[in-house]
């Protein structure tokens, strides 16, 4: 039997029944493209947050100080101060899994600049900050390794701070902004980044040389925390280790005793948030995949009855030469049409549904590229296998009997 | 002496009902040679669907052997008897059997469907020629439901044709038509018969016996009269005769 010469059968009993089969290619068409929204809606919501976890640094490291806290126990002032700039050189020195690292230290206050003021804080960190955050200096430049030996008073800012100390819109650089009376030259200004998914300013910053921040503006010894980035984000736990394992010899801490700092990576945030997404995009694709399923038992549905409705078209197509296989055939590229039809038509409906909940909703979406290969796969697949049925009940009609139904 | 296309050697066809077993033909022999218009007949009970069915290798006997144009039938699959049906023979049923919403060259290019050794356009082509021969050329694109009775009929006679079979099997193809309509039909029967076609009819009427060149009876699984008919009356003649339809 000749293919085309089925094919072209098939579609013509379908073009006689255009609602009815219009009518079934529904449950395929509202299956596949709700899996494919399901899923880029799921996908989208994962990608926004693994791009802001990145946009922060993924391979970010946090060293802070204190052990791990016991239930009531209250922590000793001290225990608070066990981070040393010693620490930062020696870990600089010796961790090899590490890419940058920086100190860190906050003093908060007024910032004031003529006769603008603005609550905020400076960060006293080392070079290799800019990198680690990913931050982008956008006018001006970073301060230097000899603004740090000289505890210069300089400081980059963010443009928040911009907008706030200089709303006349004078260029920022070179000029003088206090924190605490000590006066501080702006010589460079951050790239804008926006707001993070928390809902923090990330351009309400002003970042200083970390010995700047501790001997004029704190006169302190000690670092509130340490940020390093590991060399990536697989590495993050190597050098995690490798970062216990000197600072362990550096505090001089026998064997059984408990940290007394505290190491936190980007990557333990970022896999939990992924963990949840990965948990909803589960989900959603749980109930588009049964809907799916439900639009296959509806071409079931359909084709049975049509079956039985056109019982005695098949017995005249047995009886002027139709072999029970081209009966089958028939049936199975009618199911297999309607499937791919209502699976084309899905796969349009779900990349713009996908769009409108973009653009409506401003939603972060990506439609996953798998998603349309795997709805669309899968409907091909239900029409064979929910068209068979149906179709092995017509190629097994008996023409006499067929012939003479009523 | 013309060839013999239809060859039946002491058929029998036994169903079994429950604990019954149904003689439904208790040995059938006769042949028939091409060219013939031979009408079969019987009362309902009498065996005659049994043995069109087993005519259009719808069915096999349970004993006998029967040959058609030379090919026995008995022994063949049942994709097997498709085939055979498909190149050699064509029906045309009590109730058209049309395909519903469909032109009427799509219906008679439907046997050709199934067979792959004809091209499209060939196909087409012959299909037309088969509608022009039975009077149909200038509708070719009606479909099924805007066509009467009588010219469904036609397009029923035209796709039994289209794959020039070596028999065209009618069943009652004359029953659900008025008298004025049925003649119509029984002309282009005797036309056909004239073309030297093999036609074998199916029915309870014995007017129709009139028209044959050949009448078998049947009674109880057996046949119970072959007589040939020297004296065919003219379809066209009867018609002729008929008073008109006021409807048409």
């Amino acid at each position: 039997m000749n293919g085309t010469n089925l094919f072209k059968i098939a579609l013509r009993a379908l073009a006689n029944n255009k609602m009815r089969a219009f009518l079934t290619m529904l449950g395929i068409i509202i299956g596949v493209a709700s899996v494919i929204t399901m899923i880029a809606i799921g996908q989208g919501a994962k990608k926004s947050i693994q791009d802001e976890i990145s946009g922060m640094g993924s391979n970010m490291i946090m060293i802070h100080p204190g052990g791990e806290r016991r239930g009531g126990v209250r922590l000793d002032a001290s225990e608070m101060q066990t981070l040393k700039v010693a620490d930062y050189e020696a870990l600089r020195e010796e961790c090899i899994f590490l890419t940058g690292i920086s100190p860190n230290v906050t003093a908060s206050g007024q910032l004031i600049c003529g006769n603008n003021n603005y609550p905020s804080s400076v960060s006293g960190v080392g070079t290799d900050y800019i990198d680690i955050r990913q931050l982008n200096i956008g006018k001006g430049e970073m301060f230097s390794e000899t603004d740090i030996r000289k505890s210069a008073k300089v400081c980059v800012i963010g443009q928040t701070i911009v907008d706030n100390l200089f709303p006349d819109g004078t260029n920022p650089i070179g000029k003088i902004i206090r924190l605490n009376q000590v006066p501080l030259k702006v010589v460079g200004v951050l790239e804008a980044k926006g707001y993070n998914s928390m809902g923090m300013d990330q351009d309400d910053i002003v970042i200083a040389p970390y010995t700047t921040v501790m001997k004029r503006l704190l006169a302190i010894t000690y670092l509130e925390g340490i940020f390093a980035s590991a060399v990536s984000e697989d590495m993050t736990e190597y050098a995690i280790d490798e970062i216990t394992e000197v600072l362990r010899k550096q505090h001089k801490l026998k064997d059984g005793e408990d940290n007394d700092f505290e190491i936190r990576s980007q990557q333990e945030l970022s896999n939990m948030l992924n963990t949840t997404t990965d948990l909803l995009t589960t989900l959603l694709a749980c109930i588009a995949g049964i809907s799916l399923l439900v639009g296959g038992i509806g071409i079931m549905n359909i084709m049975y009855v049509s079956v039985t409705e056109r019982t005695r078209e098949i017995g005249l197509r047995m009886s002027v030469g139709a072999r029970s296989v081209d009966i089958l055939a028939q049936f199975l590229i009618e199911a297999v049409l309607i499937s791919i039809t209502g699976g084309v038509i899905g796969v349009l409906g779900g990349c713009g549904a996908s769009l409108a909940v973009k653009w409506l909703a401003h939603w972060p979406v990506y439609i996953q590229p798998w998603s349309v290969v795997l709805s669309f796969a899968v409907c091909t697949v239900t029409g064979v296998f929910f068209g068979w049925y149906p179709a092995k009940k017509a190629a097994d009609l008996d023409p006499i009997d067929a012939l003479r139904y009523e | 002496m013309s060839k013999t296309v239809i060859e039946l050697q002491g058929i029998k066809r036994e169903f079994i009902v429950g604990e019954e077993t149904v003689h439904a033909l208790r040995g059938v022999s006769f042949s028939i040679k091409e060219g013939e218009f031979v009408t079969i007949m019987g009362s309902s009970g009498s065996g005659k669907s049994t043995l069109l069915n087993i005519l259009g290798c719808l069915d096999t006997p349970t004993a006998g052997e029967y040959l058609l144009d030379g090919i026995p039938v008995r022994k063949m699959t049942k994709n097997k008897r498709a085939v055979l049906r498909n190149r050699k023979i064509g029906f045309v049923f009590q109730n058209y059997n049309l395909l519903p919403k469909t032109t009427a060259i799509e219906n008679v290019e439907l046997p050709l469907m199934y067979n792959s050794d004809v091209s499209a356009a060939e196909r087409r082509e012959r299909a037309i020629a088969s509608l022009k021969a039975v009077g149909l050329g200038d509708r070719l694109e009606h479909k099924s439901n805007q066509m009467s009775g009588g010219q469904m009929q036609r397009v029923a006679i035209a796709r039994a044709l289209v794959n020039n079979p070596a028999v065209i099997l009618a069943d009652e193809a004359t029953g659900n038509l008025d008298t004025r309509t049925s003649f119509e039909i029984l002309v282009l029967f005797q036309k056909l018969h004239a073309e030297g076609r093999t036609i074998i009819f199916v029915t309870h009427n014995p007017d129709i016996a009139s028209y044959s060149s050949r009448n078998i009876r049947l009674m109880d699984g057996h046949v119970v009269e072959d007589t040939e008919n020297r004296n065919i009356l003219s379809a066209e003649k009867t018609l002729a005769g008929l008073p008109l339809n006021e409807d048409e």
